[in-house]
C-alpha cells in the first residue's frame, strides 16, 4: 500500500451537491450490495426483493404507519444525541437513558394509578421520564468536566445499570406474580396512557416532528448551539473566549439526557403500554449512527432514519417471506453502514495518482 | 454455606470469553484503537467455529471425527472470521480514517446481526434435517479435561476441569502483558497508542502496529465467542445467549487499567459477579437478584471514576484511543 505513489490531502471544501452525490453513490452501491447479499441467501431476484422490501415497510395503510413511527422513534433518539456529539462528547448511553425515562413512566403509571387522576398522572409521568432521563445524562457529564473521565465508557457502563434497574422494578411489579413481565399497564382503566391524537400512531410522530424544528433553530441560531459548536470544535478556544466549558457540557448533556427520557416517556406512556428491557432494542446505539451519518443536521437525520427503519421493516419482511431469522435486517443495516462511514473519506480528503517510474497505479 | 468448589470453576467458566475479550481489547486500544464492535467480533468468532463444526459433523459421522480437524476446522472458521472483522474496522478506521465510535457501534450491529442470523438460519439455508443446531460432537473435543482431573478431589475440580481453550486463555494473557511490557514491539506499540505523530517520527510504522494489534486482537477476542458455544455452551448455538459478554469484556479493559495479566483474575470475578446471583440466598424474592446482576458494572464505573481522579501517569487510557492519525495533519 505504501509503495504506490497515492497522495492524500485534506479537501479544502467540496460543494454540497459533490458530497450529497458521493454519499449517494455509497448508498446506491449499499443497496446493491444489499441486494447481492439477499440474492445469495434466497436465491431471490433483486426487483423481487427490493419489492419485498418496499411491501414490508410500505405495503399496506397499517405497515405505513408502523414505519413512520418506528421513524419518528429513532429519530428522536438520534435527535437526542445529537447536541453531545456535535460538542464531540460521545454519548453512546442513550439507551440508558431512555430505558430509565421509560421505567420512571412505569412508576408512575403503576404506583399512582391508584391515587391521582388520569391527567395529573400524565403531569408526573412527563416531569419523572425527563428528569430521569436527565440525571442519567448529568452523572457522566459531571465526571467528564471535573475529572475528564472518559464519558463513552462511562455512557457504556450506565446502559447496564439501567438495564438492570429495569428487570429489578419489573419482576417487583410483575403481573401475575411470576411472569416475569409486567404485561399491559392499566389495561381497563387506561390511566397514564397518553392522549391518542387522530390514530394511535400520530401523537408521537407530531411530538417527534416538533422536536426536529425546536433542534433545528436550537443547533442552528441559538447562543447555546453556538457554544455547543465552539466547545466542539476545540476546548480551549471555547475557553478563551469567555465559554465555560464545564458548564456547556452538563447543561448540554442534561439536554440530551431528558429528550432521551423524553422518547422513553412516549414508548412506554404513548406507543408500548408496557415496559421491557429490551423496549429500546438498539435504537440508542442506532441514533448514534443515524446522528453522524447526516452530520449532526436535524433535517437530514429525517432521511437518514427512514433509510434504517424503511431497511429494518422490509428485512423483516424478507425474513418472514422464507423463514430466515430477523437478524438479517441487522447485516444490511450494517453494509448500509460500513459503505457511508468509508464514503466520508472521498469526502474529506483528496486522492491523486502519482506516476511512478516502472509501476502501476 | 457458600460452597465455594463449585462457584470457583462457574466463575472460571464464565470468564474465560470475557478474557479472551478483555485481552483482545487491550491489544487493540494500545495500538489508538477502541473498538467497540468486540462484542460483534465474539459473534461472529463464535458463529463462524459453529459453522465450520456444523459442516464437519454433517460430512462426517461423529465416529469417524478426527480430533485434530474437529477442533482445528471450527478454530481456523472463528480465527478467518474475526480476522475480517478486524481488517474491516481497520481499513475503515486506519485507511479511510472513518470514526471509530460509530465504526465500532456499526461493527457490532454487524456481527451481532451476522451471529444470530446463521445461528437461527443456518438449518434453513443448508436444508439439512437437524432440528437444531446441538454440535455435542466437536464440543466433546473442545471441553475434553486432563484425564486425571477428576480423581483429585477438590484441587482438580478447581484447577483442572476445564477444556484446552481455557488454559489457551491465560496463556494468551499472559504472553500478551509480557510483549506489551518487556518487548520492542510492545514498546512502539504503546508508543502509537500514546503519541502516533512521534512514533512516526522515530520510524514506527502506525498504520501496520495498528493494523496488526486490532486485527490480532480481534482473532483473540473471536475466540472468546468459540470457547463460549463449545465449551461452555456445549455445542449449542442460541440467539442472544452470548447476551452482553462482549461490553463486559470492554468494562474489563478499564477495571484492569489495560492490563491483561491482572485481566485473568479480574475477568474470573467479574465471572463471579455474573453468576453471583445464583449463589446468594435471597429466598422467595428473585428481584434482588437482578440488582445483583449489577455488580460489575457498578464496580467498573467506580474504578473508571477513581482512575480518572487520581491522574497517575500509567493508570491512563493510551492518550491517542479514540482518534485517527494523519500524518500531514500535525
Amino acid at each position: 500500500m505504501n509503495k504506490m505513489k497515492i497522495h492524500i490531502s485534506k479537501r479544502a471544501s467540496l460543494p454540497w451537491y459533490k458530497a450529497w452525490a458521493i454519499r449517494g453513490i455509497a448508498i446506491l452501491a449499499a443497496l446493491v450490495t444489499c441486494a447481492v447479499v439477499t440474492m445469495l441467501l434466497t436465491g431471490e431476484n433483486p426487483i423481487s426483493i427490493y419489492s419485498t422490501i418496499f411491501r414490508g415497510a410500505f405495503g399496506t395503510a397499517r405497515r405505513t404507519w408502523v414505519t413512520v413511527q418506528d421513524l419518528a422513534v429513532l429519530l428522536g433518539i438520534s435527535l437526542a444525541v445529537t447536541p453531545a456529539f456535535k460538542m464531540r462528547f460521545w454519548n453512546i448511553g442513550a439507551e440508558g437513558q431512555v430505558l430509565i425515562g421509560g421505567l420512571a413512566t412505569t412508576a408512575c403509571m403503576i404506583c399512582l394509578a391508584d391515587k391521582l387522576s388520569n391527567p395529573m398522572v400524565i403531569v408526573c409521568m412527563i416531569v419523572a421520564s425527563i428528569a430521569a432521563g436527565a440525571v442519567w445524562g448529568f452523572l457522566p457529564a459531571f465526571f467528564k468536566a471535573k475529572w475528564n473521565t472518559n464519558e463513552t465508557l462511562f455512557t457504556l457502563m450506565m446502559n447496564y445499570i439501567a438495564t438492570q434497574l429495569a428487570a429489578y422494578f419489573i419482576i417487583v411489579w410483575e403481573v401475575p406474580k411470576g411472569a416475569g413481565k409486567i404485561g399491559i399497564i392499566n389495561q381497563s382503566s387506561e390511566i397514564g396512557w397518553l392522549p391518542q391524537l387522530g390514530n394511535q400512531y400520530l401523537l408521537s410522530i407530531v411530538t417527534v416532528a416538533l422536536l426536529t424544528v425546536v433542534m433545528y433553530i436550537y443547533l442552528n441560531y441559538s447562543k447555546h448551539g453556538y457554544e455547543i459548536a465552539v466547545v466542539g470544535e476545540s476546548q480551549r478556544t471555547a475557553s478563551y473566549a469567555g465559554i465555560k466549558v464545564e458548564r456547556v457540557i452538563i447543561r448540554t448533556m442534561v439536554l440530551s439526557g431528558a429528550v432521551c427520557g423524553l422518547m422513553g416517556l412516549l414508548l412506554v406512556g404513548g406507543i408500548n403500554h408496557t415496559l421491557t428491557t429490551t423496549v429500546v432494542d438498539g435504537r440508542g446505539f442506532t441514533a448514534v449512527m443515524v446522528s453522524w451519518m447526516a452530520k449532526f443536521n436535524p433535517i437530514t437525520m429525517i432521511f437518514t432514519s427512514l433509510l434504517l427503519v424503511f431497511l429494518s421493516r422490509g428485512a423483516g419482511e424478507i425474513s418472514s417471506a422464507f423463514g430466515l431469522n430477523h437478524s438479517f435486517s441487522d447485516i444490511l443495516t450494517g453494509i448500509i453502514l460500513f459503505f457511508i462511514i468509508g464514503s466520508e473519506f472521498f469526502i474529506t480528503y483528496q486522492i491523486s495518482m502519482r506516476k511512478s517510474a516502472g509501476k502501476e497505479g | 454455606m457458600f460452597d465455594l468448589v463449585s462457584f470457583i470453576p462457574r466463575a472460571v467458566m464464565q470468564g474465560i470469553p470475557l478474557l479472551y475479550g478483555s485481552t483482545g481489547e487491550i491489544l487493540t486500544e494500545k495500538s489508538g484503537n477502541l473498538n467497540l464492535g468486540i462484542p460483534g467480533v465474539m459473534y461472529v468468532g463464535g458463529i463462524c467455529g459453529v459453522i465450520g463444526a456444523f459442516f464437519y459433523e454433517q460430512a462426517v459421522p461423529a465416529a469417524e471425527m478426527h480430533a485434530v480437524l474437529a477442533i482445528g476446522i471450527p478454530m481456523l472458521c472463528s480465527l478467518l472470521g474475526s480476522l475480517l472483522m478486524g481488517l474491516l474496522y481497520c481499513v475503515l478506521t486506519v485507511t479511510l480514517r472513518a470514526n471509530q465510535n460509530v465504526t465500532g457501534l456499526a461493527l457490532t450491529t454487524f456481527g451481532v446481526g451476522i451471529g444470530n442470523f446463521f445461528g437461527g438460519s443456518l438449518i434453513k439455508l443448508t436444508g439439512s434435517e437437524v432440528p437444531s443446531i446441538a454440535l455435542s460432537a466437536t464440543s466433546a473435543y473442545f471441553s475434553k479435561s486432563l484425564p486425571f482431573a477428576g480423581s483429585l478431589g477438590w484441587f482438580g475440580q478447581v484447577f483442572l476441569s476445564y477444556g484446552f481453550l481455557a488454559y489457551l486463555a491465560v496463556v494468551i494473557a499472559v504472553a500478551a502483558s509480557h510483549v506489551l511490557k518487556r518487548t520492542r514491539v510492545g514498546l512502539h506499540l504503546r508508543a502509537v497508542g500514546e503519541s502516533p505523530a512521534t512514533a512516526d517520527a522515530a520510524g514506527i510504522s502506525v498504520t501496520r502496529y495498528k493494523y496488526l494489534a486490532t486485527c490480532i486482537g480481534s482473532m483473540v477476542a473471536g475466540l472468546g465467542g468459540l470457547y463460549y458455544v463449545m465449551d461452555y455452551a456445549c455445542g449449542v448455538w442460541s440467539n442472544n445467549a452470548f447476551g452482553d459478554r462482549g461490553w463486559l469484556a470492554i468494562a474489563l479493559v478499564i477495571f484492569t487499567i489495560w492490563r491483561p495479566n491482572v485481566s485473568i483474575l479480574a475477568s474470573i470475578l467479574f465471572g463471579g459477579f455474573y453468576i453471583l446471583y445464583l449463589y446468594i440466598p435471597s429466598g422467595l424474592n428473585l428481584s434482588v437478584k437482578e440488582l445483583y446482576k449489577m455488580i460489575p458494572y457498578v464496580v467498573t464505573l467506580v474504578v473508571l471514576i477513581i482512575v480518572s481522579m487520581r491522574k497517575k501517569r500509567e493508570d491512563q487510557p493510551p492518550a491517542s484511543l479514540g482518534l485517527a492519525y494523519f500524518r500531514e495533519e500535525r
